[in-house]
């Protein structure tokens, strides 16, 4: 297995959370991974961008036109990132419409399941559903369990749950 | 063997504990901060009785924690690469009298760079010192080098600096855990003054065994180059690097299908070179490639002019080593067909900004409306951001916007005409850190500024550290607070007055009652601080004046309010021409009520909530 994600998004919307997510659920079905985040000054507010290296990789970044998949959580973020996918890259975005791309209105669906900062996991669930990524959605549902705090559980499963639900 | 999915700095913070370290210190600082705060979770998870802090700043944090090795116990202290130009002091003068405890110092560079005023290299600043320094390549090999480090430091009684860069601090991997081991040693200083208090006599000395100890060091086994064989396809040809370009060279070959086609050495530790691999290298081959972040450390120990890398600009001297980068070095060097290009320029994604709410920004737009003509020397956080505004015309580095202010003043002072009212701004943390010696420098030198100290009540940009102020220590534990008014009052400041930042009348009177005590007969420094918690603390940003906002129909689609105040929860509507409220975003701090030149932006019905 060898995929590279990368997750594009504006400070303050989850890319560091769903990063960690996907980095612990490639660990946990025994995949060696790889990732980097960005922090500081650019968090605030600024375009930020995670990459995610699923297999025998050695380094964390990835090269423009290398990622097999894209995860944007800001629709406006796609010609600032956009150029990291390789040609027929897999990308799913978080909005109402991203024209040439597949879109979903995570921000809506986690807000109806409860959730409203939950747009990362419905985002995460939508692209899981769709078969874009490196395992299927109980490996990434059972992680959610794993990692969440008791008392964000809950929400974070129904966001999650509703972007798979959306990917049907 | 038990493994966990760790970022770098926490890999670096775990392997800290797991050595029985006992006393570990830092100052926060962007790629560095979590490495602290993981030493933190961890020594609480094994109850350990570990001394974690952090420090007003990186000077006193490597001071604390090398009186601490001389005790025999184990010490760390991490910051970030700008931090150790602040230690440096005690920095270069602890490599002669070196430790007895193992003492580690990790550097966090940021080549790039992201969150940094440079983007200098900490191997350098080793080499500078003469101490060992290690480049790790991931989170899993600088844990590993945290143990090497600690050992080496007590073979040879040096203090040894680990260097991560940036994309090794934020990485995450799965790491292996060892357990977390408390070594039982008891305090025990041996007074030597010929050493510890080492006058110019004993120097020469010190420093003789400083260079013998280096010597003896780089022949140790441990400090070799790792050596990955090619299959002969490029006889006499090999590529050397370290720390995460090593990593990214090392899948570049791979994509480009030659990553067993040539030799490679990974270098661990970059300095002291070991002579017998130098001599390797110049004896074994023609054409040698050195790739390493930032300056050519490596290549300068080399010094052969059969090397390609920086010296000979085949490597770019500047920015990160990228894989692409990488990826136009590797087939320059390797006769391969050159990559297509990296596309040209991008456009420019959001720029940060201050958070919606936040009391910075009400303070900057006082200050920049109430003084049109000011000079504002500015200082390092979050608040750096006021350049946004119009409120921030110099950042240099920690501290120094209370001296620049001084140092504009005595320069238009002189000149016999009116100076122009000139407004330093400095954070919470950062007075502490260096504001301080700079604000009793101006008060006695009589400099007529006004420095508003932005208190927020926390080290917001990197994560919410604690400062002095808050009374709490790294492990949450109580602590005695320090008031920064009172350190103002000590620092010879006659004029200190407080006030919420929120409350934009009032700051700006006192604004205005400040710039008339400067230019009065016996006028100084005037000091307001402005407070307001940080939004994202958990705290209410605007508690107790909460005010929903609404815009109407008098909106002329200026975009004043956009360009100058430049609030995220100000939104554009393409649609209407007009400006909108994000209510997710908004804060209701209310300071925008002030802002519209047509009056457009008011209370939302029912006023006050």
């Amino acid at each position: 297995m060898r995929q590279r994600i990368i997750i594009s998004g504006r400070g303050g919307q989850g890319v560091l959370t769903l990063t960690r997510v996907v980095a612990e659920a490639a660990a946990l079905a025994g995949h060696e991974v790889i990732t980097t985040e960005t922090h500081g000054m650019a968090q605030r507010g600024g375009a930020v961008l995670s990459t995610i290296k699923v297999g025998a990789f050695h380094g964390p970044l990835i090269a423009p036109g290398e990622a097999e998949v894209g995860l944007f959580l800001h629709a406006d973020n796609l010609p600032v990132h956009g150029h990291y996918l390789r040609p027929g890259g897999a990308v799913v975005v978080n909005g109402c419409a991203a024209p040439g791309h597949d879109a979903v209105d995570a921000d809506r669906l986690a807000g109806l399941a409860g959730q409203p900062r939950g747009a990362n996991l419905a985002l995460l669930g939508y692209a899981a559903g769709k078969g874009i990524l490196f395992a299927g959605p109980d490996l990434f549902e059972e992680t959610i369990r794993q990692t969440t705090p008791a008392k964000y559980l809950e929400g974070n499963l129904g966001a999650f749950r509703a972007g798979l639900g959306a990917s049907r | 063997m038990s493994h966990r999915v760790l970022m770098g700095n926490e890999a670096i913070g775990r392997g800290i504990v797991e050595c029985g370290c006992a006393v570990a210190t830092s100052y926060p600082g962007t790629p560095a901060s979590e490495i602290l705060e993981a030493v933190a979770a961890f020594s609480r998870e094994a109850a350990h009785r570990m001394h974690v802090e952090w420090s007003v700043n990186e000077k006193v944090a490597y001071e604390v924690a090398l009186a601490a090795s001389y005790t025999g116990k184990r010490a760390a202290v991490s910051m970030k690469q700008v931090g150790l130009n602040v230690a440096s002091d005690p920095f270069m003068r602890s490599a002669y009298l070196g430790v007895k405890g193992g003492l580690l110092l990790v550097s966090a560079d940021d080549p790039g760079p992201h969150s940094s005023q440079t983007e200098q290299d900490s191997r350098f600043f080793a080499m500078f010192a003469k101490i060992p320094v290690l480049d790790p390549s991931s989170p899993r090999e600088a844990k590993e080098m945290v143990r090497l480090a600690f050992e080496l430091s007590e073979a040879y009684e040096i203090p040894v600096m680990l260097r991560p860069t940036t994309r090794v601090c934020h990485a995450r991997q799965a790491v292996p855990l060892l357990a977390l081991e408390w070594e039982a040693r008891a305090a025990r200083f041996e007074k030597d003054p010929k050493r510890w208090c080492a006058t110019p006599r004993f120097v020469t000395d010190l420093h003789r065994g400083l260079t013998e100890k280096l010597a003896r060091l780089a022949a140790d086994p441990r400090v070799a180059p790792a050596f990955f064989a090619g299959d002969g396809t490029r006889p006499r040809a090999c590529i050397i690097g370290s720390g995460v370009a090593f990593a990214h060279t090392w899948d570049v070959l791979d994509e480009l299908g030659v990553a067993g086609s040539v030799d490679r050495y990974q270098v661990k530790v970059p300095y002291p070179l070991p002579p017998e691999f130098i001599a390797h290298v110049h004896g074994s081959y023609e054409r040698i490639l050195v790739i390493e972040e930032t300056y050519p450390v490596i290549e300068m120990q080399l010094a052969d002019r059969r090397i390609v890398g920086r010296v000979s600009r085949l490597v770019p001297n500047e920015g990160e080593l990228t894989p692409e980068v990488i990826r136009q070095v590797l087939a320059t060097f390797l006769g391969l067909a050159p990559p297509p290009p990296v596309e040209g320029r991008r456009p420019p994604g959001a720029r940060p900004t201050l958070c919606a709410g936040c009391g910075h920004r009400a303070a900057y737009y006082a200050i920049s409306q109430t003084f049109p003509r000011g000079i504002f020397p500015g200082d390092i956080g979050c608040y750096t951001l006021g350049m946004n505004l119009g409120a921030v015309d110099t950042v240099h580095c920690m501290g120094a916007g209370i001296s620049q202010a001084a140092g504009f003043y005595h320069a238009y002072a002189q000149d016999g005409t009116a100076f122009p009212t000139i407004v330093a701004t400095i954070g919470d943390s950062t007075f502490f850190h260096s504001g301080i010696p700079a604000l009793v420098n101006a008060a006695s030198q009589q400099a007529r500024i006004i420095v508003v100290i932005l208190d927020n009540g926390t080290t917001a940009m990197t994560g919410h550290q604690p400062t002095p102020q808050l009374g709490v220590t790294a492990t949450g534990a109580p602590a005695r607070p320090v008031f920064i008014r009172d350190l103002v009052r000590a620092s010879g400041v006659a004029f200190v007055r407080e006030a919420e930042a929120y409350d934009v009348e009032t700051f700006t009177g006192l604004l205005r009652e400040a710039d008339r005590y400067c230019r009065g007969d016996d006028g100084g420094v005037a000091v307001i601080i402005a407070s307001s918690p940080c939004v994202l603390s958990g705290e209410s940003g605007a508690a107790g004046t909460a005010q929903a906002v609404r815009v109407t129909e008098d909106c002329t689609g200026c975009r004043e309010c956009l360009d100058m105040f430049e609030c995220p929860a100000l939104v554009w509507d393409d649609a209407g021409g007009t400006v909108g409220i994000g209510r997710a975003a908004c804060h209701e701090c209310g300071v925008c009520l002030h802002v519209c030149p047509t009056g457009a932006i008011v209370a939302d019905a029912g006023g006050a909530r």
